[in-house]
């Protein structure tokens, strides 16, 4: 069935926007990533929007519809209230550079603050031998699609720019704690996300598990513990002192 | 003269999916300053949708794999016209590029003893797919993309190369835009890697996105170097095809390869009628012969759910065609019946949430709709099968956009090994060529940036022309109805005449707003190459008069081994911009491969 679907689209650049109406033709069993690109194709063919796969797997899409951040290529029509037109922003906590496309480079720069995985001394060569259930964890965080919603939504950056220079991010404590799971890493970077990383500021609002397309339960499997063996390393003078030796 | 950016390179990947993020590390490893450019955000190329597996014959979970049987496999897949040399490097490396994706902190499933576990695939004798559930890809470009930033190789992001440069008859440089800002920028670099993968975005229902415009196979073109083979587009058996939205989305082969069976709306699996005699004697001839097989390889012979996707994708054809289709013009692909939940929600995660977000589907409960999608183009840039460079001078292709590996049809999980097989090779072979040029470095030309600049530019010239969009879903259209899975030559010819039509109209396109992202603008300038590339492709289908894996003709139904069996079909452009076909020998392999392709299993 095909009815008339009313948005009202953020449009603008760094200078300042406005939300700006439309309403397009949309068939049942479409999502919002649809819509939008019918405005592209009728009425505005200059509206700027990322996206690459339209399945939920590459994480470009992601903007908030209606103040909810979400990939647009999974969030059926359906599911919102019909008669009522669909509000589409970009994400907050990134800049803007025009209409739906945000400035993501701050993800970019953390990435590259990651010290790389490196092999154990035991096992310094692939083929490795690692156990289904001692990768399964690590697994969990690979799954990771970068759609950065879930930096989106985290308090300690999104109205707080001041805080970017010393925080990393919920997408890159998971990236720490896959690290740090991984069953043949010999690199212990617990130390670096507590301190340098901004580990420590997070006070397991669970905002980011919510909003996480993946369903990866970042604070639940990935802060929390990071947090507990941070906590093991720091103030745990014995075994501090014993896994320094082991690692000799 | 046109003011720009400008950048110095000893070598340029263009595309950063599986084979150009392993080409730069290739590159930067071989002491060559390099930089890697792509259409969209680092780790978004379309790699990240593979999902089945990466084929490489370890012998991790049948010992008795070896390079030699995944050869054979991937050459009678391909109807035996693949470029047997590449086929023989890609069967011996692939394991190695795969233990070398775990030395860079990859997580694949495990056997039970600790090893990389590996899935089964249609056309392949063995178990023999390294995976981790049904997001390998991810897997893939996460760990490409993060060792690539951890050594600290430059990558231009949402950057769109539109022309290549040259000095006489050798790359010089890329000419290309900024997404972001639409300012112009030039490359200088000696030695270039096409890695822009494929063309399906010229096709309504198709697994590809919107980057896949034939960027790197009309790059290649308009610079004088040749194609090979363009005739062959694979159809994945298993696309989505309901809602409407979402029609083309790929299934993954692994529920197939995990015991998925194909059924038409009588309940019947069809599959078993539809065996070809090349591959009876290593397929199941009953459905309990087939059911076997999952448990007890040695003993059974493949259940024709898994032969090549060639086979399968004209099967559906014909079994929708013949009225015994679903619903929605597909058929069913059911899983539910034949393994637990628990056994599927582990095995195939994505699918899972995949048909039940996107169409209410639980797939462990209801089969799947499905139908054929277009997926893969076997056609590409010619290539020289040890260095990947194609016939111009500093021009290197990987991946997709190189033809001659895979023939006629492409096996499954033979895309993710041959991106690390021939990535790695050709940035070898670019930063090699690039590093022993001395003072003799090919130089850019003002002339040719003007006049790069001045065509990027052309659609804000013209007003009230013709919006890109229409013209673009025009072309699919015609690709789709004409130039699809069966194909005749009436409709290849029509085909054609529209693609001319097409052609003049996208000379008065026009695009609205101004330079800064601006998505028409983008597709106004994709739109060229998609053209050229649709063009080649119908050409070529019209000139092979056979059937043949990705080719199928209605007028020509047999595959004729004595004459069009040996020839490669070479697209190229005359000095008018025109394009032309002419035929060249297939190479033969040497006397040991030839005898590995008769023995029989
Ligand atoms: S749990 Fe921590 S990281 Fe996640 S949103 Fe809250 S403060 Fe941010
Ligand atoms: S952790 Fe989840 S929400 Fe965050 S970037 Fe990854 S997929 Fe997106
Ligand atoms: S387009 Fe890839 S996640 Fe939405």
């Amino acid at each position: 069935m095909t009815y008339d679907l009313k948005l009202r689209i953020w449009r603008g650049d760094s200078s300042g926007g406005e939300l700006v109406d439309f309403s397009v033709p949309v068939d049942d069993g479409e999502v919002v990533l649809d819509a939008v690109h019918r405005v592209q194709a009728v009425a505005a063919g200059d509206l700027a929007v990322r996206w690459n796969c339209k399945a939920g797997k590459c994480g470009s899409c992601s903007a908030e519809v209606n103040g909810r951040p979400r990939l647009m290529c999974m969030s059926r029509l359906s599911d919102f209230p019909q008669g009522e037109p669909i509000v589409i922003t970009p994400m907050r906590t990134f800049p803007v550079i025009r209409d739906l496309v945000t400035d993501v480079s701050f993800n970019f720069q953390k990435a590259q603050l990651v010290p790389a995985f490196t092999p154990s001394a035991e096992q310094p060569q692939a083929p490795f031998r690692m156990q289904q259930v001692d990768v399964e964890r690590s697994q969990e965080f690979r799954k990771c699609i970068e759609c950065f919603l879930c930096q989106n939504v985290c308090h300690v950056i999104r109205d707080h720019e001041e805080n970017k220079e010393a925080f990393s991010g919920p997408r890159f404590f998971i990236r720490y704690s896959e690290l740090d799971m991984h069953p043949n890493d010999g690199l212990d970077r617990k130390a670096l996300v507590q301190d340098e990383r901004g580990l420590g500021l997070c006070n397991i609002t669970k905002c980011c598990t919510e909003v996480c397309p993946e369903h990866i339960k970042i604070t639940d499997n990935a802060i929390i513990p990071m947090k507990e063996r941070v906590v093991d390393v720091k103030y745990d003078p014995v075994r501090f002192f014993r896994r320094r030796a082991a690692r000799r | 003269m046109t003011e720009l950016e400008r950048h110095s390179y000893d070598v340029v990947v263009i595309g950063a999916g599986g084979s150009g993020l392993r080409a730069a590390i290739a590159a930067h490893d071989s002491g060559a300053r390099t930089a890697v450019i792509c259409k969209s955000l680092l780790g978004k190329a379309h790699t990240v949708m593979a999902e089945g597996g990466i084929a490489a014959a370890m012998g991790n979970v049948y010992e008795e794999d070896n390079w030699k049987v995944h050869f054979r496999d991937t050459m009678r897949g391909g109807k035996l016209l693949n470029h047997w040399r590449m086929a023989e490097l890609h069967a011996r490396e692939a394991p190695e590029r795969v233990w070398e994706l775990e030395q860079w902190g990859a997580l694949f499933d495990r056997t039970p003893d600790g090893l990389i576990s590996q899935r089964d695939f249609g056309g392949h004798r063995y178990a023999r797919l390294a995976h981790v559930g049904d997001r390998t890809g991810l897997e893939m470009i996460r760990t490409l993309q993060q060792r690539a930033v951890s050594l600290g190789i430059d990558v231009f992001m949402e950057c769109t190369v539109t022309n290549l440069l040259k000095d006489g008859d050798r790359i010089a440089g890329a000419f290309g835009y900024w997404r972001e800002s639409g300012r112009f920028v030039v490359f200088e670099t000696p030695a270039i890697v096409l890695a822009t993968g494929g063309i399906g975005k010229s096709w309504k229902v198709t697994s590809n996105s919107w980057e896949y415009t034939g960027d790197g196979h009309a790059l290649a073109l308009r610079a004088g170097a040749t194609l090979l083979n363009m005739e062959f587009v694979q159809f994945h058996p298993t696309g989505m095809v309901w809602p409407p939205s979402v029609r083309g989305l790929l299934v993954t082969e692994s529920v197939r390869g995990d015991g998925g069976v194909l059924r038409n709306s009588e309940g019947r699996r069809f599959m078993f009628d539809y065996i070809p005699e090349f591959f009876k004697a290593e397929t199941a001839d009953t459905e309990e012969e087939a059911d076997r097989w999952y448990t007890d390889k040695r003993n059974n012979r493949r259940p024709p759910e898994l032969l090549p996707r060639d086979e399968v994708a004209r099967a559906i054809n014909a079994e929708i065609k013949a009225g015994r289709g679903s619903p929605h013009g597909g058929v069913y692909l059911d899983i539910a019946t034949r393994r637990t939940a628990d056994y599927i929600q582990k095995r195939l995660p994505s699918m899972y949430h995949q048909f039940l977000e996107l169409a209410q589907v639980d797939i462990t409960k209801e089969p799947m709709e499905i139908g054929p999608t277009c997926h893969y183009v076997m056609g590409g840039v010619e290539v020289d099968p040890d260095t990947a460079m194609s016939t111009l001078t500093g021009l290197y292709a990987a991946g997709e956009v190189a033809g001659g590996m895979h023939g006629a049809n492409r096996l499954g999980g033979n895309s993710l090994s041959d991106l690390l097989v021939f990535g790695r090779r050709a940035g070898e072979y670019a930063a090699r060529y690039a590093t022993g040029l001395g003072a003799g470095r090919p130089v850019v030309s003002d002339a040719e940036i003007d006049a790069s600049a001045a065509e990027a530019l052309a659609p804000f010239a013209i007003d009230g022309g013709e919006n890109p969009y229409t013209v673009h879903q025009e072309l699919q259209a015609v690709m789709q109805d004409l130039v699809g899975i069966i194909r005749n030559e009436g409709e290849l010819e029509s085909a054609l005449e529209k693609i001319a039509a097409l052609r003049d109209r996208i000379k008065a396109v026009t695009v609205e707003g101004h330079r800064q992202y601006n998505p028409g603008w983008h597709l106004a300038l994709d739109l060229r190459n998609m053209l050229l590339v649709s063009e080649s492709v119908a050409r070529a289908a019209m000139e092979r008069k056979e059937s043949r894996g990705g080719h199928t003709r209605d007028d020509y139904p047999m595959t004729d081994y004595d004459f069009w069996g040996k020839i490669n079909l070479i697209v190229e452009l005359d000095s008018s911009g025109a394009v032309g076909i002419r035929h060249q020998p297939l190479p033969e392999p040497p006397p040991e491969l030839a005898a590995l392709l008769e023995e029989q299993h």
